[in-house]
């Protein structure tokens, strides 16, 4: 993974420094309540409903077991002994005090760690596939070009100020683990006619309360010149973008207002005057980070046969949280952070120490986090598989439950958000309970369930299979049930509403009537989400508003 | 007489708004973009010294012409939130090669001196009542970067690329 050479860490050291500065200039009531806002957000800093909350750039979702024992001491100095991993693949602590959270930072610095635009109007994590460089399928790994964008959108001088929140996702694969065209720009790695490696550019997609899928302004971008045309999209954004309501603001509205081709040919003209001026990525910058991610040095293995013979607990573990390594003899295993009896994505001091010491022993030392709130061992040698489910599963980390219904996303709801308008995390757990056979599950297949508890989407319900959206009605937890939304490949889509909204103690009951109109309609080893496309919402309706002692 | 930040140090303001009294009597005068627009004859051969003042929604190319014969571009500012000055000042030095003074007027704060100033900005004009020696250390934030841009009055190094 990429190392800091001396800038990367004089600049996060430096950061560290002008933040504490700024942290003591507002409590000595030097630095006033919103401006200091308009700075503790561009490091991260929320204030929350009971304690500030602070959260932590993970780029593109990899970790160092050094990195992830310094979130879990975190967590233990600094917090309540628990972190939130989140959909961008960050973490989150929700306790902390504002006056120690230049401490945290400084702890963070000392293994190349920072919070540095995890929030505020600016480029924010740059996010990517969890499978890159170790599924078969992809053209190139897009986790270098992740680290030379995030290089470049650090402390960028020009674009700290946006008009709203900006984020960025690459994929090097067909399949779209990224969610790359809900961002507001994804980038897919693609190959030219002249078979050279470029970034096909996708502008405009978002969440939240208008959500949008990106449209492509460019088909080809050289790996030279992307900077520049980032650069170009940014500039016309920052300029045109709108200031004056914040719900207007993300470049989704820029690109339908003005239209994708005005758009297109808005940042085109900026990109033929900027690309004398505007970085570039150089053959030796690109072979400079690139090397950092050069594959780890695999033993020569065969693969094996690693279910048959072994008890059939283990047996649905692995067919269901491990899958196929690039490299023969290897396998990906899913942390599952996704059981009945943790809120989504939630992960406690030790467990982190666990995860590390698993990776130390067997996989390279490394950890990932993934858009779904898991975690992964990328690279463990098939022969140790086994080893690797009794250490899980005695740590509570082996729920076979990915890519099933319970492996939802879910965001902190109004157990800990000041923004949401309805708990998430009481929702999950009702859900869980409800589907907690695991055969049924099973039978179910892939379904995504996506849930938030408000309409800025955190949870991206917008793109699940099954969204749940918390509404506020008369100041009661209510919830709008989605249908139809997808993040993957080449169809995402997004969902469409079932009807109004029904009450928190009901919730999982709908789902269970949706669930129902699935299994009684599908084909033979049809998915959910190609049933909906098939029959329509109208089944589904009929069901979930029929009366309820008649479905009872 | 004003004071502001000029190439890091407090200095008196040479220059008058075009909308203060003693403008009239003034040989260095800077107007809002609008009004040099409709009067830009009278400006240009009046023989003063001229600045322009550049709200943030207003677009640069009004100007872009006549820069030769401006000294002094001051880019608006009305919170901390607003960005778009920082633009025009990335076009000004870096595609218009714009070398005179590039002024960040307004509701400007200390903690935007750093990004000002290596967006080309060399003179910060305070909110009135500021104590301007605070705003001085902003210069030093960093040391580091990792973009090309049009950096006056901060000292960094960069990788090589």
């Amino acid at each position: 993974m990429y190392i800091y050479d001396q800038i990367d860490q004089a600049v996060v050291d430096q950061r560290v420094a002008q933040y504490r500065d700024q942290t003591q200039r507002f409590l000595a009531g030097q630095l006033s309540e919103d401006d200091f806002r308009a700075l503790r957000l561009r490091n991260g800093l929320y204030i929350q409903k009971h304690a500030p909350m602070l959260r932590v750039s993970i780029p593109y979702g990899l970790l160092s077991t050094k990195q992830l024992r310094m979130l879990a001491h975190i967590a233990r100095k600094y917090d309540k002994d628990y972190g939130h991993f989140t959909t961008r693949q960050n973490i989150q602590y929700n306790w902390p005090k504002l006056e120690e959270v230049p401490d945290i930072l400084a702890d963070l610095a000392t293994v190349e760690m920072h919070a540095i635009q995890t929030s505020g109007n600016c480029i924010r994590n740059v996010t990517a596939d969890h499978l890159a460089g170790v599924n078969k399928e992809e053209l190139d790994d897009p986790r270098p070009w992740c680290e030379m964008v995030r290089q470049w959108a650090t402390l960028h001088p020009e674009f700290s100020y946006l008009p709203r929140k900006f984020k960025i996702a690459i994929t090097g694969s067909p399949q779209d683990r990224a969610a790359s065209k809900v961002h507001d720009i994804g980038l897919h790695i693609v190959k030219n006619e002249k078979g050279e490696l470029g970034f096909e550019v996708l502008v405009g997609g978002g969440l939240g309360r208008a959500p949008m899928i990106g449209s492509v302004i460019r088909d080809y971008v050289s790996p030279s010149e992307l900077l520049a045309y980032l650069e170009a999209v940014l500039r016309v954004y920052n300029l045109v973008g709108r200031r004056d309501n914040i719900h207007k603001a993300r470049v989704k509205f820029v690109v339908r207002s003005m239209g994708v081709e005005k758009f297109r040919e808005a940042v085109e003209a900026e990109y033929a005057l900027c690309r004398d001026i505007a970085p570039t990525l150089t053959e030796a910058e690109i072979a400079r980070v690139k090397a950092y991610f050069n594959p780890h040095s695999y033993e020569k293995l065969m693969d094996t046969d690693v279910a048959s013979g072994k008890e059939s607990e283990f047996r649905t573990w692995y067919h269901r949280n491990t899958v196929a390594h690039k490299v023969s003899g290897y396998r990906v295993v899913f942390v599952s952070l996704k059981s009945p009896t943790r809120p989504p994505g939630d992960i406690t001091t030790d467990e982190m120490n666990h995860v590390a010491d698993l990776a130390d022993k067997y996989s390279f030392s490394e950890v990932r986090s993934t858009h779904d709130q898991n975690l992964i061992l990328a690279e463990v040698k098939q022969t140790d598989v086994y080893a690797v489910w009794q250490a899980l599963k005695g740590l509570d980390l082996a729920h076979p439950n990915i890519g099933t219904l319970t492996d939802m996303i879910c965001c902190p709801g109004l157990d800990f958000c000041s923004l949401a308008n309805a708990g998430s995390i009481g929702v999950a757990k009702s859900i869980n309970e409800r589907f907690d056979n695991l055969d049924y599950l099973y039978d179910l297949g892939e379904i995504q369930l996506k849930m938030s508890g408000c309409m800025n989407g955190c949870g991206h319900h917008s793109v699940g299979h099954i969204g749940i959206l918390g509404v506020d009605k008369g100041g009661a937890e209510w919830y709008q049930i989605t249908l139809g939304g997808s993040t993957g490949g080449h169809d995402a889509s997004l969902g469409d509403v079932i009807g109004p909204s029904v009450a928190q103690v009901d919730v999982s009951e709908t789902i269970d009537r949706i669930i129902t109109v699935y299994v009684d309609q599908r084909a033979e080893g049809e998915r959910f989400l190609d049933t909906y496309r098939r029959i329509g919402i109208k089944p589904f309706k009929a069901r979930v508003y029929a009366q309820t002692n008649q479905a009872a | 007489m004003r004071k502001l930040i000029k190439q890091r140090e407090i200095v008196d303001d040479t220059w008058t708004y075009a909308d203060e009294e003693a403008a009239a009597t003034a040989n260095a005068v800077i107007v809002p973009l609008a009004q040099f627009v409709a009067e830009r004859d009278q400006w240009l051969s009046s023989g003063k010294k001229l600045g322009v003042r550049v709200a943030p929604a207003e677009i640069l190319d009004a100007i872009v012409a006549d820069l030769p014969r401006i000294a002094l571009v001051a880019c608006e500012f009305g919170g901390i939130g607003e960005g778009r000055g920082y633009t025009h000042a990335q076009l000004l030095r870096r595609r218009h090669n714009f070398q005179g003074e590039i002024r960040a007027v307004g509701n400007i704060k200390r903690d935007q001196v750093f990004y000002m100033a290596r967006c080309g900005f060399d003179t910060f004009d305070f909110p009135a009542g500021t104590d301007l020696s605070v705003p001085l250390s902003a210069f030093n934030d960093f040391n580091v970067a990792y973009q090309p841009s049009s950096d006056r009055g901060v000292e960094l190094k960069k990788r090589a690329v």
